[in-house]
């Protein structure tokens, strides 16, 4: 293959954004030792403390467990989709801020041919990534204990971990993006974050909230999340509900992408 | 090169250009000399095609930095006042992730990093951290980066702010061999030693607003005298001793701590001001720089 020798403009966002992948690759080869935890070993305890030990005491009623025939295949599912969004908060939250204000390093990427939307789509890319690994490890370590219903429920919840990793990713980098300082992130975390962890329907149906508390549960995409998960690995899929969700999920993603772009732009080019 | 008419910028109210034309040919290194705030950086800006004209028209390369910002930026190379390194990845991943975002393959990046690696004397710190180099070994990684796309105009911003003087004697001495090299050089400084070191042509910068151009020579020779003798009395004794040797040069400026004295024999002057009767507590005589121009054009001194 020729060498490509003179310095071009990209021909699109998406190859702007190919030429980000060795700085990325370096990041990552230099950080992937401290995620570990994270990524790997976190949903695994919860897995095992959640799932398993404190399953133990809780009866299997499909009935009560929105079709499950236990509580391990009811919250396997819940924590699946919880992790996607999880990492995603990790990841698109102080490193952001740091590429845009503590480091500049969007700044020099930027003196660059690559434009904004190409920096975001390689950060978001990222994002993704660190998603897919977890939750394909995840996937694979729950295999055996017959979580899934079928290969295509386990692939179509990585599947779905990703698009729910993607809803939460544009939204809050967007947010990120133009924040002065790093103190709303604490907020982010606690008053966002962790509700959305403990009440969007992973640990407990959330038919056992109080009338307006599941309104408030419904409206949160890590529910959507969630209950499409849970459909596919119990493999009793309510196709228009699961349409729903998919839509919910996409039209938050690309929302969440034009606010970045946005916010971005009004932050770095003035 | 560069050719700016009427060119503006403005922050909501604020305008920080107010209208410059400037035309930089090849091969040639062109400085913006002002203090802070004289609208330096702000030119620098919309130049490296990252920030839109406010106002009157801008071709870099013979293009539009409105509509084809990458192409420009593509060919340019750009040294920001801010450094903009990651400070976590060695001095050579710098080079390298950097040269990948203009598109180059992975071979030729990594021959070009070596080369620059050892044009800016940083071979031995390649596998080192940025964060552990000094301020002058950052500088020169980030001109070094700049470079890694073989620009056709290197942009400056500041190149040695905050550097010892040590530090910037070796920016200066690789700046130098650049434009040997034929490297078409713009930067800016609010040194008028930098200004004079490395620039053919310069344009001074008051206010948003160009207030002299030509070479550092020319522009001493118009808006100054050839030598210049310092005088420095005791405390407040400068206004009232300014009166009595008004008339022994062409022009006398009184700054804080000192007299200024324009004349064209700066030892032949001291020497009628002692025969006054006047004794100074220190004199120098030296020559005139670009500082007294500034001095002369706007009233104030280029560093605060």
């Amino acid at each position: 293959m020729a060498e490509i020798e003179t310095s071009t403009a990209p021909s699109g966002v998406l190859s702007g954004a190919a030429r980000m992948f060795d700085y990325w690759a370096i990041a990552y080869k230099r950080t992937w030792k401290g995620s570990v935890i994270t990524s790997f070993v976190s949903p695994l305890l919860y897995v095992l403390a959640m799932g398993v030990l404190l399953g133990g005491f809780i009866e299997g009623d499909p009935s009560t467990l929105e079709g499950a025939t236990s509580y391990l295949d009811f919250v396997a599912p819940g924590l699946l989709a919880a992790q996607a969004m999880t990492i995603v908060f990790g990841e698109v939250t102080y490193p952001v801020m740091g590429m845009v204000k503590w480091h500049k390093t969007y700044f020099g990427m930027t003196a660059t041919p690559l434009g904004v939307p190409d920096v975001i789509v390689a950060h978001l890319g990222f994002a993704l990534f660190r998603v897919a690994i977890s939750c394909a490890v995840f996937v694979v370590v729950m295999a055996p204990f017959g979580v899934f219903a079928s290969v295509a429920g386990a692939l179509g919840a990585f599947l779905v971990s990703l698009l729910v990793g993607l809803a939460f990713a544009t939204p809050i980098y967007a947010l990120s993006a133009g924040l002065k300082d790093e103190s709303p992130f604490a907020l982010v975390f606690r008053l966002g974050m962790m509700p959305l962890f403990l009440f969007s329907g992973a640990f407990f149906p959330i038919a056992n909230l109080d009338g307006w508390l599941q309104v408030v549960a419904k409206a949160t995409p890590l529910w959507h999340g969630v209950d499409l998960t849970r459909m596919l690995t119990l493999g009793d899929v309510d196709w228009p509900l699961a349409a729903i969700h998919v839509l919910y999920l996409a039209v938050l993603a690309v929302l969440g992408w034009f606010w970045a772009v946005r916010r971005l732009t009004k932050r770095m080019v003035s | 090169m560069i050719l700016a008419q009427g060119l503006r910028k403005s922050f909501g109210a604020f305008e920080a250009v107010k209208g410059i034309d400037v035309d930089v040919r090849r091969g040639e290194s062109f400085g913006f000399l002002g203090p802070n705030g004289a609208g330096k950086s702000s030119t620098m800006r919309m130049v490296a095609a990252v920030s839109p004209v406010s106002g009157g028209t801008l071709r870099i390369l013979g293009l539009d930095p409105d509509t084809d910002g990458p192409e420009i930026r593509s060919r340019i190379g750009v040294c920001p006042q801010e450094d903009t390194l990651d400070t976590e990845l060695t001095v050579r991943d710098n080079l390298f992730v950097y040269g990948r975002y203009f598109g180059l393959g992975r071979k030729v990046v990594r021959e070009r990093v070596d080369e620059l690696l050892e044009f800016v004397q940083l071979t031995e710190k390649a596998d080192a951290m940025v964060e552990d180099l000094s301020g002058g070994m950052k500088r020169r990684l980030t001109i070094a980066r700049s470079l890694i796309n073989r620009p056709e105009i290197l942009l400056l911003d500041e190149p040695t702010t905050g550097l010892d003087p040590q530090a910037r004697h070796v920016v200066w001495d690789r700046l130098f061999r650049l434009k040997q090299q034929g490297v078409t050089i713009v930067l800016t400084t609010h040194y008028m030693d930098e200004a004079e070191q490395l620039s053919d042509r310069l344009v001074v910068m008051d206010k948003g607003l160009i207030v002299a151009e030509g070479s550092p020579l020319s522009l001493i020779a118009e808006h100054s005298t050839r030598e210049v003798a310092e005088l420095r009395f005791g405390v407040g004794e400068h206004e009232a001793i300014a009166a009595k040797v008004e008339d022994l040069a062409d022009r006398v400026e009184v700054l804080p701590d000192r007299l200024l004295l324009y004349t064209v024999d700066g030892e032949e002057t001291v020497a009628k001001v002692h025969e006054r009767g006047l004794e100074p507590i220190v004199t120098l005589v030296r020559r005139s720089t670009l500082e007294d121009v500034f001095l002369r054009l706007t009233g104030r001194t280029l560093v605060d």
